[in-house]
Parts: C-alpha cells; structure tokens; sequence
C-alpha cells in the first residue's frame, strides 16, 4: 500500500521489512528498519535514535559560565563545537562582545575541529563503504604506485611502500585480525574500486591515522589542552606574550609558528590526498547516484565562521546561512533563531510527551519529559523491539522543523546554499569537481554528493585556516593583545533574567544551544543538534526527515547485506550523543541484521 | 655517567574512559581524576582524561611504553567489582571476549596503535563493574564509587611492579584537579544528589 508523505516522497511498507540495529561505525546508536519491494528496492524507511537525554537536566541551577565543559561532554566527537555554541549561547544572552583576537581564534579552533573530523570522518569512518579492504590485498604494489603518481604528487606512492603495506595488511588479517576493518561486508558487490585504488585508500586509511594527530596540536595550543580544551565565556582562555618563553598556556611566537606550520601540512594532505582520493573513488561510483533524499528539496545552515567579532549578519558569516525549501534554489529564506514560529520541535512520534502534541516548541519553551511506548502494531516488546510502528512514536529522537518544513543540514546543506547564492568560494570548486566527473549539478543531490561536498569543504576550512592563522599574526603586529573581556564576567553585572542562543555550523550541520538565566543561574537549557534535524522522525503531518527520505529508492543487493543503507547514512556523519551501548562478555557489537 | 646517555625511561600513560554525564559510565574518568588528585608522578608518566574521544586517543597510545587504563566493564559480575585484565588478556581482536563498554571504540584505538607499528610493551586494565548506566546526568552509584580506591589501590600495584614510584601529594595539593570548570566530581555530584 503506498502513501505519499507532505513532502514529496513515496512510501510503501508491504514489502519485507529489514532492520540494521546497531548501524556501526558511528557515534552512538543508530537503528533502522526498511521494506523493499520484489526487487529489494527501499520503498520505506524508519530512523530511530538513542535516547536524548536533554542536557537541561544536568545543567539547570549550575553557572552558565561552566555550562560549555559539560556540553563539551555530550558526545567525544563535536566537543569544542558545542562548547563554542554554549559560550555563544551565554554572551548573546548577556550581552558581551568579545574582542577581535578572540573571535580569529575560535575560528581556528572551529575550522581546525571541522577540518579534522572530515578527515577522520572520510578514511574512519565513512571510506570502508567504498573501499573493500581484503581486495587491497590482490593489488599490484606497482600499478597501485602508477595509480597514486597519476592523481597527485603525495610523496608516499612508489611501489615499496605499498608493497611492504600490502606485506603488514596481509599478515595482519591472516591472522585473524582485522582489527580497525573488522566489521565490513568484504567482497561485498556493491564494492565497485579495483583492488589498486582500494590498496591506495588503506593506504591512506592509515596516513591520515597518523597526520590527524597534528591537527589537533591547534586545539592543544589555543585551548590549553586536548582532549577537552579550554573555552571562556568573553573571549579564549588563553593570553598572548610573543615574547614569552614556555609560559603555561601564553602563546608565543615559537608556538604561533607551529599552529602556522601544521595549517600547512594540513593544507598539503587535504590537497594532495583527501581530495584526489574521492575525486578518484567517485569517479568508481557515477552510477551509483542514490541517496540524494530531501537534500534537492529542502535544506539549512545557520552559516558560522564570523569575519568580524560579535557580527553574526549573513554578511560578517563566511560559512553559508539560510534555508531552501521546494528544491527552489532561486530563493534563499532568512533564519531568525528567535523567531517562535521558525525552529519548533515536535515529539508526536518522538518518546516524549507535550501537552499538545500537534503543535511544536520552540526551544526556548522546550520540554523533554519520557513516554515511551510502542505503536499497536510494533512487534516484540519494549525491552527487545522486533519492528517498530512508525505510525506510532518510535524514536528517542524529537523532530525539529523550519517553519514547519523537515529539511537536510551539514556540508551539502552548506555547499548547495553556497552555490545558490552564487558565491565564487563554494560554486567554483563544486563545478570544478562535477566537470572533472563528467557529472551534471543533479548529481550533487546525493550520497556520493555529500561525501564530495565535505571534502571541498575541508579544503574550504584549510584554506580559511591560513586565512584566521594570518590576521591573528597581523593583529599581534599591530599591538592587539587582547583575548578576553571580563566587563561582565561578574554575575552581579546580569540582568535578573536572560535569555539567548548561539549557533555554529558543526562538522555534521547546524547546531544551536538556547539558554534561559535566571539569579544568575541556568533555568533551561535546550540543544538542536545536527542529528536531530537529519535522524527527526515523521513529524504530526508526515513530513520524512533527511535519513528516512535519502534510502527511499536505493536497490539494496543483498538484503542480509545492507552496505548500500550503512554507506548513504554514514554519509551524513551522524552523532548521536553517545550513548551507551552496553555489551554482555560474549556481546556481538557487529551491526545484527533481521529479515522478516 | 652523564645523565643524558642514560637510556630514556619508558614512557607511561595513566588513561580514564568513559562518559561523566552518565552514571557509572564515568568510572574511569573519576578514577584517573582520584588518581591525579592523590598522586604525582614522575616525569615519563602522563596522567590523561580520554572521556570518549575514542579514535582520537590513538596518539597517546602510540607514544606509550606502558597503558594502564581504567574503565568500565561488563563482566556480569557483582556491581562495583574491580577486575584487572593484563597484557594479552585484554582482548584487542574481533571475536575475542569483550573487555569494557568502549571496546569498539577503545578496542579499535589498540588495534589501530598496533596496525600503525607502535604498541604499547605492558598493558593492563583496571576495570569495573557498573551498576546504573542508565541514569543521566547521575552521579557514580554507591558500589561504583566505592569501587574507586580498591581500583587506585590495584592500579599502584600494577605501577610498582613496572618499576614506577608515585607519591602522595602533600596535604592542600590536590594536583589542581584534573577536570575544573564544575564537572569535577565534587561540584558534579554535589548537584546530581540534589
């Protein structure tokens, strides 16, 4: 039986129904349940996501200065991103400025997380959904090094180095382990590279395992510590003394230098391997354009990365704001996050329970009060669900909106706003990428597509890196020292109550913090994070959210091995605020598939 | 002898994992916190909160001679048992019985560390058995948090025998505290008990 959902999509639940719980490789736990018809096509798609607890609990009637080292712990990949959004959150509702220096080194740090968790994101945990390791292992070592030498002029390409690879690869999974690769659908055939571009990719799997760790030494430098490093509310915690030698946490012209130095070398790898890397692959998978889903429809970003301080005008954000709706690029909505009839959250088939489930709230007035229960025609029990009912409530997870519209955020959302709006920086590399593919701008709207857009934008971040890196270093010149303002650092100089909300543009899409202050102290707390808007579940009128909508259509080869469902959720990066997924001794961690 | 031929001291890492918002997914991270207040250590130690930045923690593994981690387990057994894992024992490959609640992620760090070439010597595992891993934003449940100095006593044998000397801080240094910023234990849990 078919339905057509308010926006746009077809579903139909007759066909069998195939459940993937826990989708790996990701941050927390991810569940979802599809049908495909005769010919193992998704013709419907259910999301369901681990509980969100509502950080509100923890952190009414704390210190909104502290609140970002407890928002930094949500989740252990996007944690600077939230503690960025919370300082954000607490200054607009405050009304402090911070200085110049303060604002060019939260976009170092920023732009360096962005840079770093795409990069891991691609070679850890997204490239083994295109890449089948155990083929690397029937590679030629010489013609691999042919392959590398055509594509780019990365140093580590002539055939020893793949063949002494090649020689630690095989032993390490004739001996059983397969450690970082151990759950993959090897010889899988939707696994399209021949066995010298998949020997390259590990290659370069293990590279950027190694060079990642330099990126991070920004997050060392500027914010005292990794992991967890340091925020202020008012500015960074950390003071400049060019002359200063070893100082705990000042920062220095021998440690200027090195932040300058690693934007280089991160420059270089996203150049010279990230890139040519997917560049290659997709050239292996121009027919395999599915996964697009709501992303040619409906799409958002807050936009981030301001140019000039405390100015966060669509003109001072150099990452792209706005939302377009109806696949109508021409118009770009404007975003008003105050606005109680843009953002609302609705939880009609969300665990949680609202006076009025109809309608939705905005966070501000947010509520996260438990109901769980399944539909009448979920099967199993709440302890052990075989097949949830999706006319019911069926996730942890509530469904945000924009004016009542489901829509996709991240790098796409980003790229495709970009190139709507005409802006050379993000249109330019697109067209270059989809020229050199020989592939027109429809193809963008898809798996492959997001995948591609988040490694422009790495580059895009690099870049912008070298940018921030530079005016820091001029403003140091010119005799600008500061780094905080602590005009209002006392709670005695707040207003009785307060309200406010920061936003960023996280690695995986937008992502927004709303705070109330009341005797100086936090009376709610509400975050709309990027999984949220992509994972939402129906919402009272139907609408699909961007995971459920991007599988609808994909031909699944094997049912009892889903690589093309985990490939196109995977690209999306999602985060789902670790949960805790609790494992018996003899526990099976491996993704458990269910045909019914 | 000249001090500088002597052979480097090996290098060791005193790493907590876990979730602090989460009960007694915390462990470890309030265990390396009680360890870090109580104790200083020698120069080749590095006392590290890895919360649950997983992958990421591969570089402080690599550059470690000696790991001893604390963490959360499930071995079925009796809530706030502490149970020590060693070397070999601490299963790295798939198929091998689980070792703590992050194994996917902190068993993927090991095998990544070992793929990369760089393994650490001695390793071991002071772990233990959680009760409540469902309370949110709650605090270490009683037999977790009592659990916490037989596990800093297991984890001084386990660093005696390699040979380490750590001593008590003198009273009023409490290492400055290893988490700040109200998420220490006591400013966490003062509220969470509320």
């Amino acid at each position: 039986m078919g339905a057509q959902t308010p926006n746009g999509f077809s579903l139909d639940a007759s066909g069998k129904r195939i459940v993937v719980d826990p989708v790996t490789r990701i941050e927390g736990h991810l569940r979802v349940e599809v049908n495909v018809d005769e010919n193992n096509v998704i013709r419907n798609a259910v999301s369901t996501g681990t509980m969100w607890r509502g950080i509100e609990v923890i952190l009414k009637g704390r210190d909104p200065r502290d609140a970002w080292a407890f928002t930094e712990r949500i989740c252990g990949v996007c944690t600077g991103t939230h503690a960025l959004t919370s300082v954000r959150a607490v200054e607009n509702a405050l009304k402090i400025d911070i200085p110049e220096n303060a604002n060019t080194i939260r976009n170092l740090m920023q732009l360096a997380l962005q840079v770093h968790d795409h990069l891991v994101h691609f070679y850890h945990l997204h490239a083994l959904d295109w890449v089948d390791v155990v083929s690397a292992l029937k590679a030629d070592p010489k013609a691999t090094s042919v392959l590398a030498q055509s594509i780019s002029r990365w140093p580590m390409s002539s055939p020893g180095y793949f063949k002494d690879l090649q020689t630690r690869l095989g032993n390490f999974v004739e001996s059983g382990q397969l450690g970082p690769f151990k759950n993959g659908y090897w010889g899988h055939p939707a696994y399209k590279l021949p066995p010298e571009a998949n020997l390259l990719a590990v290659a370069h799997y293990l590279e950027a395992l190694d060079f990642q760790k330099e990126i991070v030494k920004i997050h060392t430098i500027y914010g005292g510590k990794n992991p967890h490093p340091n925020w202020l509310v008012g500015g960074v915690p950390c003071s400049i003394n060019v002359d200063g030698t070893g100082a705990v946490g000042a920062i220095n012209i021998e440690r200027l230098n090195l932040v300058s130095s690693v934007i280089d070398r991160t420059l270089d790898f996203v150049e010279q391997v990230y890139l040519p890397d997917v560049v290659a692959i997709a050239g292996f998978y121009k027919d395999w354009l599915y996964g697009g889903g709501l992303s040619s429809k409906s799409v958002m970003s807050y936009g981030d990365i301001p140019e000039h301080a405390n100015d966060y005008s669509d003109k001072s954000l150099l990452l792209p704001r706005g939302v377009i709706l109806g696949g109508n690029l021409k118009e770009i909505h404007e975003i008003d996050l105050n606005a109680p009839d843009q953002i609302q959250e609705f939880v009609a088939h969300s665990w949680y329970k609202y006076p009025d489930e109809t309608i939705g709230l905005h966070p501000y007035d947010g509520v996260t009060e438990q109901n769980y229960q399944l539909g009448a025609n979920a099967k199993g029990s709440k302890t052990n669900i075989e097949a949830l009912d999706e006319s019911a409530k069926y996730s942890w997870i509530k469904s945000p909106r924009w004016k009542g519209n489901a829509v996709e955020v991240g790098p796409l959302a980003r790229y495709i706003i970009g190139y709507a709006q005409g802006k050379a920086e993000f249109k330019d590399p697109t067209d270059k990428l989809l020229t050199d593919l020989g592939l027109p701008l429809s193809a963008l709207f898809s798996t492959l597509g997001r995948t591609a857009a988040r490694a422009l934008e790495c580059q895009w971040a690099a870049q912008k890196m070298r940018y921030f890196q530079d005016k820091l270093m001029d403003s140091i010149k010119a005799g600008n020292l500061a780094t905080a303002n602590v005009d209002k650092w006392q709670p005695s100089t707040w207003p009785k109550e307060a309200r406010g909300v920061g936003f960023t543009e996280a690695p995986r899409g937008a992502l927004g913090h709303w705070i109330r202050i009341k005797d100086a102290k936090i009376d709610n707390y509400q975050c709309v994070v990027p999984t949220t808007w992509n994972g939402s579940p129906r919402d009272p009128k139907g609408n699909i959210g961007a995971f459920e909508a991007s599988l609808l259509d994909t031909p699944v080869a094997d049912p009892n091995q889903p690589l093309e469902i985990i490939r196109t959720l995977h690209s999306f990066d999602p985060c789902l605020a670790c949960s805790t997924h609790v494992m018996s001794p003899d526990g099976q961690e491996m993704a458990k598939v269910t045909v019914r | 002898m000249i001090a500088t031929h002597s052979p480097a001291l090996p290098k060791t890492l005193i790493l907590g994992i876990g979730n602090i918002l989460w009960a007694d997914e915390g462990f470890g991270v309030r265990a390396v916190e009680a360890f870090h207040r109580r104790y200083a250590v020698p120069e080749s130690v590095t006392v590290l909160d890895g919360g649950t930045q997983g992958l990421y923690l591969v570089q402080f593994v690599r550059e470690a001679d000696q790991l001893l981690v604390f963490d959360a387990i499930d071995y079925g057994l009796a809530p706030g048992t502490v149970k020590i894992v060693r070397d070999d024992e601490v299963p790295k490959f798939t198929g091998a019985k689980k070792m703590s609640l992050h194994q996917t992620g902190f068993q993927e760090v090991l095998s990544a560390a070992d793929l990369l070439g760089s393994y650490p010597r001695r390793l071991a595992l002071v772990g233990c058995q959680p009760l409540d891993l469902e309370d949110w934003g709650g605090p270490l449940t009683v037999p977790v948090r009592a659990a916490l100095a037989p596990a800093l006593e297991a984890a001084l044998a386990i660093l005696d025998e390699w040979g380490l000397v750590v001593t008590p801080r003198p009273a009023g240094d409490d290492g400055a505290g290893l988490l700040a910023h109200d998420i220490d234990v006591a400013s966490f849990e003062r509220r969470a008990g509320e």
